[in-house]
């Protein structure tokens, strides 16, 4: 880790900048940095938003000014030490990959010139980090992905992407937690829930956690309570193919 | 229970207070009244904790019937209110009486109305807040998020509104008649990356306020800014950031924003300034200026001060 930026966000927020790329390698600094920001600021913090390489303090202006907030950052960064690899969860995601729920398998596996279910074990092949929570409530950004996986967006996103549907972009994979527009390309769909009111912590998944997928039955799938509504629409050609 | 029932209930009426905190780090938008100026002042009218639950009246079409009396109170937008006909005047407490009707048409100034009750309005929190988020079916009357529709029933959770008020003269966040709409803009995140004929453009031209407009964020059109930096990876994004997408025309984020995204920003505006910038139709002329955090803050607390 280099010598962390606070920089100015706007009158109640500052950026930490830890790192410069998306490195799995940074997630464990992250987590040292997110624990100590929250144990220093306490009950001054209003939300303390990370994301791959910095992290947004937004802090209570009617306890801090400015000035004080940026000397508490620089108090917490002190002495930082990295989380040990132990401290993210690690999750088994079961997914039903299938071109009736999971479109762009067809494509991807044509790309490369294998068969649907190589794709599919190249998915499953390797341990993804979370990097960041964003889009949506527990949506987790996840990578890194096989460097031949790597696909580009959806020129058009989707209207409705359902619940639960497994996608990637570029290096990276997600699962959708709820109905939702999006662009990326859907290669399964899994029963688990992501994100709910009800449960401990909300999110499933948590930066610094650890996920690997696993190909299950359509049996299965919908025997632990999956909907196995095809997705209605077709996703477009991916930018790539257009130019 | 009785109470207030949605007999029409217009574009876009929600339940807000003012947000929902702690939870961004989970992928949960703030949500919360956008202009939280005139939540603020209508919850002060009643004597009601500042951001307590409350209506939001997004361009009107709104018409409540009262089973009981009660008391109210409507700030913000002048959405041409009445009561059995009569005119309500913006930024008042009124009574209703049983069998009345409240009506709220359509826009005459800004563009939002804030309709609070006695005590705040009942609603369960979800996440520590009632904050209606349609995207993420979060808060609202059924918790799923949803607008108010017809056949709705508001209830409020005192029986007071406390001693008589009236708003102090000068404190709506609407613009005056002919009065330049100057937004403050805390500077900072990527500034320094915008080309120097840009950031001078910035704070020297005026920004027209798109159609494109919503709670998410509200688009600018005007000169085209030039950001000459690298590309960026997703951040947190605070409320008022002024971010330039490729094509050079900003975007205000707003209470209903991504909470991470990667595009460069010129720093954001105060939340007194997104409060006024909620209220500004399509069309209107805006002036960006900028303002040191230290002053912003003062004038934040300041208007804290004024509900104390």
């Amino acid at each position: 880790m280099s010598d962390p930026s606070i920089e100015t966000v706007g009158m109640d927020s500052l950026i930490v900048r830890l790192f410069d790329n998306i490195d799995e390698e940074n997630m464990p600094w992250m987590l040292a940095a997110d624990r100590a920001l929250r144990e220093t600021f306490g009950e001054a913090l209003i939300d303390l938003v990370p994301s791959y390489t910095t992290l947004l303090v937004h802090y209570d202006i009617q306890r801090l000014d400015l000035q004080s907030a940026r000397a508490w950052v620089s108090e917490a960064l002190q002495g930082l030490t990295p989380a040990t690899s132990g401290e993210g969860q690690r999750h088994v995601i079961p997914v039903w990959y299938d071109v009736s729920v999971g479109p762009e398998l067809e494509r991807i596996a044509e790309r490369l010139g294998v068969s649907h279910e190589d794709v599919v074990a190249r998915h499953c092949a390797r341990d993804y980090s979370v990097f960041a929570l964003g889009f949506a409530p527990g949506y987790a950004f996840m990578g890194r992905l096989d460097d031949e996986l790597a696909t580009p967006r959806l020129k058009t996103p989707r209207q409705k992407v359902a619940a639960g549907s497994v996608a990637i972009a570029e290096r990276q994979t997600a699962v959708y937690p709820t109905l939702s527009p999006g662009g990326w390309n859907i290669l399964g769909r899994t029963p688990v829930a992501l994100f709910g009111h009800d449960r401990e912590g909300y999110s499933l998944l948590r930066p610094g956690d650890k996920v690997r997928f696993e190909a299950i039955s359509r049996e299965a799938f919908i025997e632990r309570g999956g909907d196995p509504t095809p997705l209605a629409e077709r996703g477009d050609t991916p930018t790539e193919a257009q130019t | 229970m009785k109470g207030l029932i949605v007999e029409r209930a217009g574009p876009l009426t929600l339940l807000q207070d003012g947000g929902r905190f702690g939870v961004r780090h989970l992928g949960v938008t703030q949500g919360g009244a956008a202009d939280w100026v005139s939540l603020g002042w209508a919850n002060w009218l009643l004597g009601n904790a500042p951001q307590a639950p409350s209506v939001e009246i997004t361009l009107g079409g709104l018409i409540l019937y009262a089973e009981v009396s009660t008391t109210l109170a409507l700030t913000g937008a002048d959405l041409g209110a009445t009561l059995d006909d009569e005119p309500v005047a913006p930024g008042s407490r009124f009574t209703i009486a049983a069998g009345q009707r409240l009506a709220l048409e359509s826009p005459r100034a800004g563009l939002r109305a804030y309709l609070a009750f006695p005590g705040g309005l009942d609603a369960t929190p979800v996440l520590g807040s009632v904050a209606s988020t349609m995207r993420e079916s979060l808060g609202g009357l059924d918790g799923q998020g949803r607008v108010l529709n017809e056949g709705d029933c508001l209830t409020w959770a005192g029986d007071d509104a406390g001693r008589e008020r009236t708003l102090p003269s000068g404190v709506g966040t609407l613009p005056g008649d002919g009065e330049r709409v100057t937004l403050a803009l805390v500077g900072g995140a990527q500034i320094a990356d915008f080309s120097g004929a840009s950031v001078f453009e910035a704070f020297n031209t005026a920004w027209t306020i798109d159609q494109r407009a919503d709670r998410m964020g509200v688009r600018l059109t005007g000169p085209e800014l030039r950001y000459l930096g690298e590309g960026m990876v997703s951040e947190g994004i605070p409320l008022g950031a002024v971010q330039v997408p490729t094509d050079g025309q900003p975007i205000i984020l707003l209470n209903d924003r991504q909470t991470i995204g990667g595009y460069p920003r010129l720093g954001a505006l105060t939340p007194l300034a997104c409060a006024r910038l909620a209220q500004c139709q399509p069309g209107t002329e805006v002036w960006l200026t900028p303002v040191a955090a230290g002053q912003a803050r003062d004038a934040h607390l300041r208007q804290l001060m004024c509900w104390r």
